[in-house]
């Protein structure tokens, strides 16, 4: 018996084998990233977002292409799902002159302005602003396009939160703000550094809707993210949307997870996205089990590919280190 | 080109007037630029010709108007931010530092974020610490944002349009006690190049560089030194970031003699820079006296008016200074 999926009229089956895909590009990508910071392969730092990726392929799959998103320090999946070039991606985690930022920017840096991300942000709660900046010129440029502003928990108790969240309220703009709350700031539980129960609670402050999303289901995600985007394009204003949400690994490179059990981890391991949304996919006879195979091994050989992109790119040249610059 | 007078505050108003008559992309936002006209009533009239969507009144979110400033820069706009008094950048500082001065570079060069802070700075008006500083010199420290500083109202119009049409984000100090000050202005639009000094007055015994209400200030001491036959040659770099080096350099070349005058705090303040670059370059075996800096006291700017000018340089200050550096003859 098929259970027909009830989505937005925008996202047909092979939009979904898409998806599918692409929420494997993101993990296998981090994976891999992670492995080669254990072997000491990458330096710097950078921020996994094993065990989001429905969030960020959910809530970007409903988008047109000329709509742009703002993303954040743990913004690898925000950047794959924004149709971005792995190879340009890992390149960059790599330092390499072919990377997104030629090697200048890192993991925390990275920006597709072409294809509308307008970038991750290494300052918490530093991209909301920015959101707001895009939609502002959106609206007065009648360019109808919608800003999706990705942010975390911890964001939300930024001053940057509250100001940007009211500015883009009282001029109705075109943004919808996604809070993907995965429980931590850094270290810190959200329910120690909130008093409110949701975050999603907060859009009543601001006078618009505010909606509590289940951030593992992909079909849950794309009904709301795209109302949410429709009532923005029609110029009623922004929405806060609350993915509830879990980051499977740490924080960063270098966190022991000493302020969560590993229970806890293994609770939210089950809620896996990918997993749900495979057998939501086979239950409504849009994937086979054979066809899921194909694609998840195809994106594994996706993100081989880009790390021999990477590995095969030159480092840059000294002589570009004052390049960009003109101040 | 057409002259008349017309005041410091008068130029700013018509050379963001005559830049949004022709380019749609330009567009205003702050607190009370409305009905209001800005705290110092720069943008009055402004909402009445070119409308609410424009001339955008904001709340008072320093960190949110300076975002949503970079934002739409990012995307296609040239927005002009107006902060009320310079202090409040302290509040923006993360939007300009982290973010408008950063985002060509840390994208690899994709990019670009042409935008205009303008605030008013300095004391002078008796508005305590909160509200009269000069901090300029932090934004110069800050690679990726250019310093404005102009000090007539001729070089406020062009400096102005220059930093309209700059590509990448601007800090356009406009000096508070500037604002009355009038002068010969063409009615149309031109461009001064930032980076570009200009020679306030020529002189050969000691180069004076001053910024902003210092210009004034040395020029009024230059006057007076001239009756006792000292020849003061006065800088404005009305930019200093970038800073017109060579200008500086060739009159330290021919003087021999180098000051320096702002009104910010002279810890850490550009006179500093100045003072080192001088003392890096070629000027160096020209010099016959020590450099000097003359710089505001390490205190935050009082109320009362006796200590808020006793805590800035005067022109006394700088006659003093200039006689105890000539006498290195």
């Amino acid at each position: 018996m098929v259970t027909k999926l009830s989505l937005p009229t925008s996202i047909t089956d092979e939009k979904l084998k898409d998806l599918y895909k692409e929420m494997w590009l993101i993990r296998y990508f981090d994976e891999k990233v992670d492995q080669f910071f254990a072997k000491g392969l990458i330096h710097g730092t950078t921020h996994l977002c094993v065990g989001q990726e429905a969030s960020a392929a959910g809530s970007i799959a409903v988008l047109e292409p000329k709509d742009k998103i703002v993303s954040t320090h743990r913004g690898h999946g925000h950047c794959i799902s924004k149709e971005g070039d792995v190879n340009k991606m890992m390149a960059e985690l790599f330092g390499r002159e072919t990377g997104y930022c030629k090697g200048k920017g890192g993991s925390m840096h990275i920006a597709d302005v072409e294809k509308g991300n307008l970038g991750a942000n290494g300052i918490v709660g530093g991209g909301i602003p920015l959101a707001v900046g895009a939609a502002l010129t959106s609206k007065m440029k009648k360019e109808q396009y919608v800003v999706l502003c990705f942010f975390g928990d911890g964001a939300s108790n930024e001053g940057s939160f509250h100001e940007a969240v009211n500015l883009a309220a009282i001029w109705d703009l075109p943004v919808v703000f996604i809070c993907e709350n995965n429980q931590y700031g850094m270290s810190g539980p959200v329910k120690d550094m909130t008093r409110v129960e949701h975050i999603a609670d907060r859009a009543a402050a601001y006078g618009i809707p505010g909606k509590i999303v289940d951030g593992c289901d992909m079909v849950e995600i794309m009904n709301e993210v795209d109302e949410a985007v429709q009532y923005a394009r029609a110029g009623k204003g922004p929405t806060l949307i609350e993915m509830k949400t879990y980051r499977w690994k740490g924080h960063s490179k270098s966190d022991a997870k000493k302020y969560r059990t590993r229970e806890e981890e293994n609770e939210w391991r089950a809620k896996d996205g990918i997993k749900r949304f495979k057998e939501t996919l086979l239950e409504a006879g849009v994937l086979t089990e054979d066809e899921a195979k194909v694609l998840q091994e195809q994106a594994k050989q996706e993100i081989e590919e880009a790390v021999q992109f990477a590995e095969a790119s030159p480092e840059p040249s000294i002589d570009t280190l004052e390049e960009d610059v003109y101040a | 080109m057409t002259k008349r007078e017309i005041t410091y505050l008068e130029a700013v108003r018509e050379a963001m007037s005559q830049e949004m008559r022709q380019n749609e992309d330009v567009f205003i936002l702050g607190e009370d630029i409305g009905v209001y006209g800005g705290a110092f009533g720069v943008t009055r009239g402004m909402i009445e010709e070119f409308g609410p969507e424009r001339v955008r009144n904001t709340p008072i979110s320093e960190a949110a108007i300076s975002g949503a400033a970079v934002g739409a820069a990012l995307t296609g706009m040239r927005p002009i931010l107006e902060l009320q008094f310079s202090d409040f950048i302290t509040i923006a500082m993360d939007q300009m530092v982290n973010q408008a001065a950063k985002t060509r570079y840390m994208f690899g060069g994709k990019g670009k974020v042409p935008m205009v802070l303008r605030t008013p700075s300095g004391s002078g008006t008796g508005a305590a610490a909160q509200h009269s500083q000069s901090l300029e010199a932090w934004m110069a420290h800050i690679p990726g944002l250019k310093v404005v500083q102009p000090s007539t109202a001729y070089d406020v119009k062009g400096l102005l349009k220059a930093a309209m049409d700059d590509d990448n984000p601007v800090v356009f100090y406009e000096h508070k006690l500037l604002y009355k000050t009038s002068d010969q202005v063409p009615e149309e639009q031109y461009s001064i190049p930032l980076g570009k000094a200009d020679i306030k007055r020529e002189g050969t015994d000691v180069t004076l560089v001053a910024t902003a209400l210092m210009v004034h200030k040395a020029l009024e001491a230059a006057a007076e030194l001239e009756k006792e036959g000292i020849s003061v040659e006065v800088i404005d770099p009305r930019t200093i970031v970038p800073l017109d080096e060579e200008a500086i350099i060739n009159s330290v070349k021919k003087t021999g003699r180098l000051i320096v005058a702002h009104e910010a705090v002279k810890r850490g303040g550009i006179g500093g820079e100045i003072a080192s670059m001088i003392a890096e370059s070629e000027a160096f075996d020209y010099l016959d006296a020590p450099i000097k800096r003359l710089g505001g006291l390490a205190v935050p700017i009082p109320y009362n008016p006796t200590l808020e000018k006793a805590a800035t340089p005067q022109v006394p200050d700088i006659i003093a200074a200039v006689k105890e550096t000539v006498q290195n003859k």
